[in-house]
């Protein structure tokens, strides 16, 4: 019983990490917490089902395509929710524009696609009990994430000048960097990785419309406990989470395990409203 | 001399008055005479769209003032309808205790609500907006699937009938009025809290939440109160929904009826009671001519919520907002009038000084204030001039609270203030404006200048809510010494005009007015005179000349060296930190290092 908490406690942990550097990635470059977070890894077990199992394209090409569809989304995101309120951040009512298009994909799938879950196909034929695909996968895309965008960050010149417009926004742009295509290749960067996160957990979670919202909560959780910005901090507190769902889902039931974390959550967050590894920064006036 | 300036200040009280407020109230008696009609002229069907209308706005009058006004994103708001349709319908059915009379029933729920309402609102008092907007969304969900797995109570996914109310309200027009009442009522309600001091209170909070603080506005305290008031009618509407569906399972709360009543909030202007409340009477009849595009209708809320907020974020109280669109005056001046100080800052007062001892403060290794002895007597005005980042702003930061320095104390009158609340130097009546002024831009001029009275209203919340005596008296008060302050600083023409329409040194002398709305024994001035024309700077400097003259003390952060040696009785230059030179103006006129450093030769 250990194992199996451990193994889909860590997967789930792994999804929600990557939920978590969604966030972060469009954070950094935009200030924007974007409520399309968790839709963009809802779209990538959507879309992983339908180009594979409803569709029968090969494996690999469908994967491709649904990174490109989050992608594109990320681009929408940008686009029509994003960049028109960067002006006006301050007033917070207009984080709602993200929420608005979260909604508006959240239901479109759900008409068009299905409101029931539809299966995700398995993606190598191999069988094997206990350590099985489902689990590795989510872990495996964590990896790759987080490594790839530690060497992204660290080794190219692209990567610098994403840290920079992180950064300081107006100093960058002072420097003559590109912020706004930056900004654009961010959320298609982003996007990727949401998608990523829902393809690889696609056994796990199915391909279901309302994976939207409680991946964006879910998602979320990891930002808010690992400090906004910091995808190593949300790796660690996503498998935290996973860890901490799945024993309570095992041990006192589905209900009660959203309870508890929900508790734990706003507990945590209270005790530490800048996260458990953030430092609070005294204001400007 | 007194005789005269009441005269004079007539005509703007006279229009705030006249047609001003007929044409405010005009929308509000319409609706109330068609509401009151409405089964002359309606059908039975109609009769339930309408009765759907008015739970909604039950519910969405609450939700105004944390949305609309406080700037709460309560996203899952909808939990606390479910949690009041349960309470209700449980209790009155009987499902765990002995059945309980209905009424009884909706007032449990809506104790219950105003509880929930308040736990889920504490994360707000401490977290960004964001955070809070999830937390909403997360309990919404965790209420739903709570409803779906405690079957023995909630009947779990077949439900439980809601309660039905005895005659006369058990027939369907009967139960029209009932809902109507309510909503009547929640509407009167939520307007008074919108025009008492608590309203201005709560879109400060949004739009300028450190000068809100600076007016001693504790947002906690006034957060917890709306919490509670909006948890409360959320979860009445909750058992008047679950009488109307007469039964309740799980699925009839979803998020997109949480969508609905935010844009209703939305598409209605922020601020706003009337805007909010056609917005829901909108959103609950347009469905009812859509019928082919019932199943997209949460997509086409969603494409609303976008377009407002990309097209028409100020809603349909801008639209209607025909007060604002006439043309201001290209040519007006401001023209203060100091003799009107003495009325307004009362007496003056023996209050000692205020002093700062040996303050140190450093931003990692950059030290911003190193070391600083700083006292201002009452009636003086203290001049603080210094290159930028000498630590004249982070000195005025450390008096009001928003910077605690590491080392050294401020006190005035022997009091520590270093360790008090932020909101706590207003009741110490130290006031103070800002480098760029912080108001509230959809108010008007008034209101602005109201806020920075709002501790001296004595009325509480609850009785602002049912407009009982002394919160009309605190109005009264108010408004009367705002008008004051507003001709004191020569701005009474622009009272009733929204505040972000005017001009940026109107704006500074609003701030000012805001000040001086707290009688305050010192007040800390950040770059007053920082935009304002060679005129205007004249007429601020006899303006401060006269507020300490009033026995106020003064301290005045500016890079005008004119002003400064024109009107100040001693000046403190800053380098680095630390104190350059202080003296009388002649001295610091004629000190070498400063002339050099920062004066040129």
């Amino acid at each position: 019983m250990v194992e199996s908490i451990v193994l889909s406690g860590v997967a789930i942990g792994c999804i929600y990490a990557l939920i978590g550097v969604t966030y972060n990635v469009m954070f950094s470059a935009s200030r924007v917490f974007s409520f399309t977070a968790g839709t963009l890894g809802m779209i990538g077990g959507v879309l992983g089902s339908l180009f594979i199992a409803r569709m029968g394209m090969p494996a690999p090409l469908g994967f491709l395509l649904a990174l490109a569809g989050g992608a594109l989304l990320g681009v929408i995101t940008e686009i029509v929710a994003v960049r028109p309120v960067l002006k006006s951040l301050d007033q917070h009512l207009y984080v709602l524009s993200t929420l608005a298009l979260a909604l508006m994909v959240q239901q479109f799938t759900a008409i068009e696609w299905s409101t029931e879950p539809q299966p995700f196909p398995r993606l190598f034929d191999i069988e094997r009990g206990g350590f099985d695909q489902v689990y590795w996968l989510p872990m495996l895309a964590c990896v790759v994430v987080i490594v790839g965008l530690e060497l992204l960050y660290r080794y190219t010149l692209v990567g610098h000048a994403f840290l920079a417009i992180a950064e300081d926004n107006y100093a960058a742009r002072a420097l003559g960097l590109p912020e706004r295509g930056l900004r654009l290749a961010s959320f298609a960067l982003a996007g990727a990785i949401g998608a990523l996160a829902g393809f690889a957990g696609g056994q796990l979670l199915l391909a279901f419309f309302a994976n939207a919202p409680m991946l964006t909560f879910y998602g979320f959780v990891p930002v808010a406990l690992g400090g906004m910005g910091n995808n190593r901090g949300a790796v660690v507190a996503g498998l935290i989470l996973g860890l901490f769902q799945q024993a309570a889902n095992f041990l006192v039931g589905g209900i009660f395990a959203s309870v508890a974390v929900f508790t734990a959550f706003i507990f945590v967050l209270l005790a530490f409203p800048d996260g458990l590894a953030g430092a609070s920064a005294q204001r400007r006036v | 001399m007194t005789e005269i300036t009441t005269a004079q200040s007539q005509p703007a009280r006279a229009s705030w008055f006249g047609w001003g407020t007929f044409g405010h109230y005009f929308p509000f008696l319409v609706l109330l005479i068609v509401g009151l009609a409405l089964p002359l002229f309606a059908g039975g069907y109609w009769g339930v769209i309408a009765t759907r209308a008015w739970v909604y706005w039950v519910l969405v009058a609450g939700l105004n003032l944390l949305v609309g006004f406080a700037g709460q994103l309560a996203i899952g708001w909808v939990a606390l309808l479910t949690l009041g349709a349960y309470t209700a319908s449980v209790l009155a059915a009987g499902n765990v205790l002995p059945a309980i009379h209905p009424y009884l029933a909706l007032g449990v729920a809506g104790v219950v609500g105003a509880v929930f309402g308040l736990i889920i609102g504490l994360p707000a008092l401490r977290l960004r907006t964001f955070y809070f907007a999830i937390t909403t969304l997360g309990f919404a969900t965790i209420v739903t699937q709570i409803a779906l797995a405690w079957a023995s109570v909630t009947g779990g996914g077949v439900g439980v009938p809601g309660p039905l109310f005895p005659p006369p309200f058990d027939s369907p027009w009967g139960f029209y009025y009932f809902c109507f009442a309510f909503a009547a009522v929640c509407t009167w309600m939520t307007m008074n809290i919108a025009a008492s001091r608590f309203g201005r209170a709560l879109t400060a909070i949004r739009d300028a939440e450190v000068a809100a603080e600076a007016c001693g506005i504790s947002k906690p305290k006034l957060l917890v109160a709306v919490f509670l008031f909006s948890g409360a009618l959320a979860a009445i509407a909750g058992g008047l929904f679950a009488s109307l569906q007469s039964y309740i399972t799980p699925d009839a709360f979803t998020v997109e009826l949480s969508v609905l009543f935010f844009i209703g909030v939305l598409i209605g202007g922020r601020g706003s009671i009337l805007g909010p409340l056609l917005g829901t009477i909108l959103l609950t009849v347009l469905p009812e001519f859509a019928a082919p595009l019932v199943a997209w209708s949460t997509f086409l809320y969603a494409v609303l919520l976008l377009v407002i907020v990309l097209a028409i974020p100020g809603g349909i109280a801008e639209l209607l907002d025909f007060k604002n669109r006439r043309p201001l005056k290209s040519d007006r001046a401001i023209v203060p009038r100091p003799e009107l100080l003495p009325r307004l800052l009362g007496p003056a007062k023996d209050s000692g000084a205020l002093t700062l001892e040996q303050v140190r403060l450093s931003f990692g290794g950059v030290h911003a204030v190193d070391g600083l002895d700083l006292t201002i007597s009452p009636g003086q005005i203290h001049g603080l001039i210094g290159p930028n980042g000498s630590g004249k702003t982070t000195t005025l930061n450390v008096i009001s609270g928003y910077y605690t320095p590491q080392q050294g104390v401020a006190k005035l009158n022997g009091t520590v203030l270093t360790t008090l609340a932020h909101h706590a130097r207003a009741q110490m009546r130290i006031a103070r404006t800002f480098q760029t002024p912080r108001l509230v831009g959809e108010a008007s001029v008034l209101e602005n200048v109201m806020i920075g009275g709002t501790i001296d209203g004595q009325g509480t919340f609850a009785e602002s809510l049912l407009s009982l005596p002394r919160h009309r008296a605190d109005e009264a008060k108010l408004r009367d010494a705002a008008m004051l302050a507003l001709s004191a600083v020569g701005l009474e023409q622009l009272a009733a005009v929204r505040t972000d329409r005017l001009q940026h040194s109107e704006l500074r002398f609003i701030e000012i007015a805001r000040a001086l709305m707290l009688r305050p024994t010192f007040l800390l001035l950040d770059e007053p005179a920082a935009g304002l024309s060679a005129e205007e700077i004249r007429r601020l400097g006899a303006l401060v000349v006269a507020i300490a003259q009033s026995g106020t003390g003064v301290l005045l952060v500016e890079h005008h060296a004119d002003l400064i040696f024109d009107i100040c009785h001693h000046v403190t230059v800053l380098n680095l930190g630390k104190t350059l030179a202080a003296g009388t103006p002649a001295e610091i006129r004629s000190h070498r290092e400063v002339v050099n450093a920062y004066l040129g030769g």
